[in-house]
Formats: structure tokens, sequence, C-alpha cells
């Protein structure tokens, strides 16, 4: 028994590729090829099946395939899938797509990381236009939305996807599985270009400090980088003992830029009961934050799992911002802009900022230590918070750079 | 078959179906000049002086009527996919032994399906009307006796206006009928809302059958279908399911993607001052061009602008739009929903209109051209803004004109599309089919951003600085073509199976056979 198959096929199923295959020992390759765009790409796909098997090292295969309209990295991500399918243990060379555009861009520590959308990694149709609905970051994902027997076939989608898709200006992330096992997924993803891992599960710097090596070596084995890349870590805390270890994990490793966490796992180990007011979470949430400023590291909230409650994720949004947090993964496009928004400086804040700002100044320059607006008195903190809020509203396009020398606005402008 | 270069260098038949034709001329270049036809003159003393028009059924309406071999019988498309008229019709047609007759609908739909086998064995000659699903298949296999005849509601008007179609027998499916023949299609269970598209074979057709499942006594008002133009009325079981109105494109879309570029196409207008007090607007059929409408209501909204009038397709969120008065009046061609039906019956404001008054090219003007701003859908559009609307771009035949060619008479006629669908690239070198001239397009709005008709400085000028992401078509074809890959050309015969006319009656474009 030698056949195996790859990838989705069916009235519902779009831009994906659905392969059978059988090795042989003799006779070439026998293609069939049913293709819903074959009237304009029919010949184009042939020649690319062929060359990818070519280049697999298959000579001899039967092959039947059904294309719902799949691009060429999602074709050569489902033929190597097969081909390391009907050769486990065999030696199959990896069989790359050209780099498209945003490949290999390097990322940064501070970068905005307000909105992070989740793309199912085996599901090639959601990522080619991820980045028109302008997250901040792409989570190309290999854990929880892949069903255990697709594992294989989701990370050569998302390696190929990180090499050939146009994410624009979004960081690239990939959620590996939890490890061990996705300590073996690392390799591929870096070399693929990917800007940061998301550690699933994460219950120990034991864990980070391994991914962080698995990094490292991968790096090293590729001469070809950019000096300047780096890749980040983002762990998961999602259990007690994740939870009770956040100041650790977050601290093992300095490709570490934020802290998250997974809230349904964490609340089923807990034993606890999910409520909308979400005490339950409060100290958890709370211990998130804490560890991720204690390490200068950025905190992110947990997703809003009702796609259409769009008020209640804006509530959502306001309370994570409240508590500290910098920004919150996304499960639809929808609510992006949402989450966007709610992280971003509002009008209000941004104004009451450059008061603080402008006071803070106007002291500096008399000498004077004890900085007050009108009848208030500033504390040092209060204008370092200002000062990171004009940062932020500068890099989010919402105040111009040089605020400061143009004549301040006036009063009771609108909000927008 | 002859085929000639028209002004758009597309290749056209000289003759369809018998008759001779112009070749498209241009924008308004085109003026035929005669009478417009008319039915027999008719006497009233010739008809019961009680009122009476019923007869007990179709096939005796039809030979009363006196339908003869290859007659052209004509049928409306106001229940769309769920007409259950016509099929019973020519099955009537074909238990009478008629043969060779040309369908003339204001358009078709998948459920008329079963006509296929009526083509197939000679009752039907050919169609003239719109052809998708079945019916498009049946004509781009091939298997159709004479050329199918693709044309606008308002060509449709303009055809039977100049008499280049002369309607032997007009049949109309009415949800409120008296048996004098005044109908309308607001009352009654079937209640699907304006039988407008009817109001031209009333006038023209040498004779009318109204068929009702709903028979009222005498006067049924208000009548859109005037019982002095109607020869016999037909009771009926049933004539058609007016919850299949809502048909696939008549639905607001789901798609991340394309809610988009309905938020981006709302930006446009607003952004360019179209969106002004007293402005006007027209949502087409489509998803995409509905959902626009969704969020341009809020945009007003939020910017306290009221419309004078929308032109529909009426569907929920225009009748919500016209109840909370953000719009004066609904100038409504079809209704898209039960809630468009109940409103064109409860509320004045709710105006149902015909293609005579809003798009045939007879007409002494028509407000098609008044509209300060159109959205339509397309399967293709090439670097020149040439749209295609009709087939599919491996040459099947995919929608009817519908309304879309008369609405690029639009003052800003806007195109909101996807760049690509499942791979196949939206922006072409060349439209498979022309059913639209770019000179009337004027913006194409994609997820990958907003292409202005270079002939438009005035947008270009009012969007500037607006940050909305316009770019030249070319650029989004590029990008798109360096994502899916340069496509090759698909491969058609040079057998013409139906003609696409303009609004004007020349012919526009040629569909051909599949391989």
């Amino acid at each position: 028994m030698n056949t195996v198959t790859v990838g989705r096929r069916g009235p519902d199923v779009r831009s994906d590729l659905w392969v059978e295959l059988e090795l042989r020992k003799s006779g070439g390759i026998e293609l069939s090829l049913k293709s819903k765009v074959d009237f304009m790409y029919g010949e184009a796909n042939r020649k690319l099946v062929l060359d990818t098997l070519k280049t697999l090292g298959v000579q001899h295969a039967r092959v039947d395939i059904e294309d719902t309209g799949a691009l060429p990295f999602v074709i050569m991500a489902r033929l190597e899938t097969a081909v390391r399918r009907a050769m486990p243990g065999g030696k199959v060379s990896a069989c790359l797509p050209e780099p498209g555009p945003s490949f290999a861009l390097p990322s940064a520590r501070d970068r905005w990381r307000r909105s992070r959308l989740y793309l199912p990694g085996n599901e090639p149709k959601f990522m080619l236009n991820a980045r028109i609905h302008q997250p901040d970051a792409v989570i190309l994902d290999i854990e929880d939305s892949v069903p255990p027997p697709d594992k294989d076939a989701a990370l050569l989608l998302v390696r190929n996807a990180l090499i050939s898709v146009d994410f624009g200006d979004c960081e690239r992330m990939v959620r590996i599985n939890q490890l061990p096992r996705g300590l073996d997924e690392i390799g591929p993803l870096v070399k693929a270009g990917v800007n940061l891992i998301l550690i699933p599960k994460c219950v120990s710097a034991e864990q980070v400090q391994a991914a962080d090596k698995s990094i490292s070596s991968a790096l090293a084995d590729f001469g070809a980088r950019p000096s300047a890349f780096d890749v980040f870590l983002m762990p998961i805390v999602e259990t007690c003992e994740g939870m009770f270890n956040a100041a650790a994990i977050v601290k093992a490793s300095p490709r570490i830029v934020a802290l998250t966490y997974g809230m349904e796992d964490y609340i089923a180990d807990l034993g606890g009961i999910k409520t909308p007011a979400g005490l339950e979470s409060l100290w958890a949430r709370s211990q998130v934050v804490n560890a991720a400023k204690a390490a200068e590291v950025q905190a992110i909230d947990t997703v809003f799992a009702d796609v259409s409650d769009i008020p209640g994720l804006e509530a959502s949004c306001a309370a994570a911002k409240t508590l500290g947090f910098e920004g919150k993964g996304c499960i639809h496009p929808r609510q992006i802009p949402v989450v966007n928004n709610a992280f971003t400086p509002s009008e209000t804040e941004i104004r009451r900022a450059q008061d603080v700002v402008r006071a803070f100044k106007d002291a500096q320059s008399k000498g004077r230590n004890v900085v007050a607006l009108g009848s208030k008195m500033i504390d040092p903190p209060v204008v370092q918070r200002a000062l990171r809020t004009i940062e932020l509203a500068i890099s989010a396009g919402r105040l111009a750079a040089d605020w400061d020398s143009a004549p301040s606005p006036p009063a009771g402008s609108t909000e927008r | 078959m002859k085929l000639v270069k028209n002004a758009l260098g597309r290749l056209v038949p000289t003759d369809v179906n018998g008759k001779p034709q112009v070749p498209y001329q241009g924008v308004n270049q085109h003026r035929p000049e005669a009478r417009k036809a008319a039915p027999l003159v008719r006497s009233c003393a010739d008809y019961a002086e009680s009122g009476n028009k019923l007869v007990p059924d179709l096939k005796a309406a039809l030979a009363k009527a006196g339908v003869k071999d290859g007659m052209t019988i004509s049928t409306h498309h106001h229940f769309r996919d769920g007409d259950l008229l016509a099929n019973q019709l020519f099955t009537a047609c074909a238990e009478l032994g008629l043969k060779d007759l040309m369908w003339f609908p204001s358009a078709a739909f998948p459920c008329h399906q079963p006509l296929t086998k009526l083509l197939d064995s000679g009752v039907l000659h050919h169609i003239e009307g719109s052809l998708n699903g079945p019916l498009g298949d049946y004509c781009t296999q091939g298997r159709m006796r004479g050329l199918g005849v693709l044309r606008s509601h308002g060509g449709r008007a303009q055809a039977i206006q100049d008499g280049e179609v002369h309607i032997d027998c007009a049949v109309i499916a009415a949800p409120a009928a008296d048996a004098f023949g005044n109908a309308n299609g607001v009352h009654g269970p079937s209640a699907c809302g304006s039988l407008y598209f009817a109001l031209a074979d009333s006038t023209y057709a040498e004779k009318v059958i109204v068929c009702t499942d709903n028979l009222v006594p005498f006067p049924c008002v208000p009548w859109q279908i005037q019982g002095n133009n109607v020869d016999h009325v037909v009771k009926l079981d049933r004539i058609g399911d007016p919850a299949k109105i809502v048909s696939g494109t008549t639905q607001i879309t789901r798609s991340p993607d394309r809610l988009y570029i309905a938020e981006l196409t709302a930006r446009f207008i607003r952004d360019s001052g179209i969106m002004r007090d007293g402005f006007s607007f027209q949502a087409g059929a489509g998803g995409t061009a509905l959902a626009f409408a969704v969020y341009l209501r809020d945009m007003m909204k939020q910017a306290g602008v009221k419309a004078r009038f929308i032109r529909a397709g009426s569907n929920k969120h225009l009748v919500e739009m016209l109840e909370q008065g953000l719009t004066d009046y609904i100038l409504d061609g079809q209704t898209f929903d039960l809630d468009g039906v109940r409103s064109m019956r409860d509320n004045p404001r709710h105006v149902a209109t015909s293609p005579f008054t809003s798009y045939s090219f007879h007409g002494k003007g028509n407000f098609a051209s008044m509209v300060d701003v159109v959205v339509l859908g397309a399967t293709e559009v090439d670097v020149n803004f040439n749209a295609n609307v009709v087939t599919h771009s491996d040459g099947r035949l995919l929608h009817g004109i519908g309304g879309w060619q008369n609405c690029l008479y639009g003052k800003c006629v806007i195109l909101a599309l996807p760049a690509f669908r499942d791979r196949l690239p939206v922006i072409v070198d060349q439209v498979t089919t022309l059913c639209g001239p770019g000179e009337l397009i004027d913006v194409v709005v994609t997820e990958r951003g907003i292409a202005v008709n270079p002939l438009r400085q005035d947008l270009l000028d009012a969007v500037k600085g607006s940050g909305l992401p316009i770019r030249p078509l070319q650029d989004i074809k590029a990008e798109v073509e360096a994502l899916c890959g340069k496509p090759g050309k698909p491969k058609l015969t040079d057998k013409v199976v139906a003609a696409v006319k303009w609004v004007d009656g020349t012919v526009l474009d040629s569909v051909y056979q599949l391989p």
C-alpha cells in the first residue's frame, strides 16, 4: 500500500489542491489533472507538477490531482507533503516556491502588535488577502486549527506561504505545535523567513530556551539570511503552571518580545467558570501583564470568540487596555479595525499627553523640577506615560512627528 | 455567418435570426429613424361588455390568442428564480402541438432548466433574453437553433418599441388581477413587487394574457398592468414562489474581502464629495454592490446627509433607509426581497418604475443618466475599463445583462470587484465578452486598490489627499499576475452562438461556442 492523499476537494473548497499519489517502480509519471482553472493555467500547472515531482526525486508514480484554483506555492506544498507521506523516513529535499515581495522582511522588537490575525495553517484561501485587512501581524497557525493528521501538510503549506505570499507590512508569526513536537518545526520556518514564533501552552523557562536554541541553530545553518534578521518569540501561557511561571518564562530568552495567554485552556485547567465579568481570570491577566512589563516586553490579550459581537469586542479591548495590555488576537478580519482602534491612543488621550509633555518641557526650560498642569502636580511616571502615548500616536499616524513645533490645535477640535 | 468589426473592434454578425443588424457605432452615435411599432387596432366592441375575459386554462387562452408555429411569446422575471409560469406555459404549447416558438423573456433563471427539453424537441426554436445556468450552457454548447440575443432591460424595451422584436403573445404572471385584466404585483399570497417589466409587452404585443393565482373582483388596483390592454385572463393554481426572488445575486456578501471592497466603495463615494445632501445612488445586484449601501448608510448617518432618491433593486436595507428618512424616495425597478414588496405596497415614497421611465433608448430622456453614482458588478474588466457581465472568463454564459448597461449612463459608474476569483484574474488585457464600453465606466474598486478612469480627471482631483488607495488599473493587474501567474487565453471556437446588444439596438459583441 503506497497510495497517499493530501489536500481537500469538493464543491466548497477553493484555492486548494487535492493529490492522490501512488509511487511505482517503473512506468514514468502517469498524471491526471482536473482543474477549475484549466482553461487559463492548465499547461502551466502540468509543467509545475512535473517539475516539482522531478525536484522531489519522483520518477515513477500515478498522480491524480483535483485543483480548485491553487496557487503555485500551494501546489508545491501539497505535492511535497504527498511525496513525504509516501516515503516515510525517506530522504526528500525541500522544494521551495519563488520568494514573494515580503519574503524575509525583517521585523522590529518594539513594532505595533495591536492586532494579530489568526489564519488556519492548512487553509490556503484565507492567506492570500490577509494583509488587505491591515492587521499588525498574521499568525499562521499549525497548532489548534489543524487536526493531527494534517500537521505535516500545514507545516509545508505555512513554510511555502511565508516565502511566497505577500503579507505586506504585517509581521509574519507562526504558532507552532506544543513542544517538543514544535521544536522540529522551527528550522523550516526560520529558513522561510518567519519573524516570530508563538510557543503554545508554554509552562517553563526551559521550553523557551529550547525554542531559542532551535532558532539560533537554524539561523546559523542558513548563512544567506540578511544579517539584520532576527527571529522573535512570544510564549502563550495557557495553564496554571504556565501562569505561575510567567515571570521566569518571559525572561528566559532575549528573543521574547511579547507575552500572551490562552483563556479557554487556562479556565479549563483552573476548573473555573467563564463569566462575562471575567473575575475568574483577573489574577491571570494581571500576572501576564506584570510579568511582561517586568521583562520590558509587550503584554498581549487573548482572542474574543464571538466575531459577530462588535460591542462586546470593544468592551473587551477597553478592559484589556485598562489592565495594561497592548494588543489582542483576532480570529476574523472584521475584528481588526476595532482592535487597532482600541489599542491606538485616542484623540483625547493624545491631547492630554500633549498637554503633559508641553508642561514638562516648559518646566525643564525654566529649570524647574516640579511639573504642573493648571493647578495639578504631574508626577514623573505620568510624564513617562504621556511620552509613550505621543510616541505611539506618531507611529500610528495620528500625530505629526513635529507636533511640538507646530502651533497647538484650536480648542474643542473634534475627535475622529 | 458574416461578421464585421464594430466601433470597438469586436467581430459581430450582420444578421441575427434573419434580421439585418447594425454594428455598434459608439456611445450615442446610432439614431434609428422610423415610426414606433404598434399592435393592430382593436375595438372594444369585440370584447365582452361584462368585462369578463376569463378563459378556463392556458391552452384555451393560447388557442383564443391565435398562437401559431414560429410565433414570439414573452414572459417576465418578476419572480426571478421562483417563476412557475414559463414552464407551465410552454408545456401547454407543447401539448397544443406548437413548434418553433421564440421565447422572449425579460430574464431567464436556473428554474427554467426544463425548457432545454422543449428546445430539443422543437417546441422552442430559440430564446432572446438573458441566458445563464442550464440555458446558458445549452446555448454556448451550440445546441440552440437560433442565436441567443442578450439585451439590457432598456434594450428589451427599445427592441419592442422600434419593432426589432414583435411580440405575438405576452403572458404575464400577476399576483393580483381582476377578470378584466387589471393586474399588480403587490397584493395576494404571491406578491412579488412590480410588474413593470411587462409594461412594454402589455402595450406592444399583439395579444396579452394575464395569469393569476389571485383573482379579485373588479377593480384590481393599483393597475400596474391595465386591463384595456389585456385579451384574456387565466386563473392558475400557482404562478410563482416569491420567497425565491432572493436569489444568489441579491444577498449581501459575508466574505470579509468582499465587505472590504464594499466599504472602500462607500468611502470613495463619501470622500469624492458625491455623497452630499440631495444626491442619488443606485445599487445593482451582486453581494458586494448591495453591501456597499449598508456602509454608505452609516456614513450618511454620521455626516447627517440625506439622499433625494435611491434607484433599486430594493431590499430590506434600502427600505430601512427610506423608513429612517435617509432618502426621500426609492425608485424601484424590481424588488429583491419581501421587505421590498411590503414597502412598495404600503409606502407612497417607494415608487415602482418601468424600463420606460428609466432605461429605454427611445424614451424622451431617461433617468439613468440623472443618478449621481451607481455601483455594479462585472465578471471582467480590461485595462481600458471595458467590462464583461455576461460570460465567465472561460466563455460560459453566467449572468444576464439586466439593467447593467443602462446604469452605465449614471454620472459616476463604479465597478466593485475582487481583483481575482479562485486564481482567475478579473482585470484582463481584453474581456472575453464586451458588454460595457470603458468610456462609460469611471472607477474600479478592488481589494487591492481603486482605479479611476483617466478620462475622469475630476474624480481623481476630488479624491486627492483622501488617503484612499488610488492606483492605475494596470498596477493592480500586474500585482494579481505576480500572485496568480500570467493567465493563458481560453480557447473558444469561432462559431457565434449569441449576440450582445448595446442599449440602442446595435450589436456590441458576439458570444462564441465552447470547444
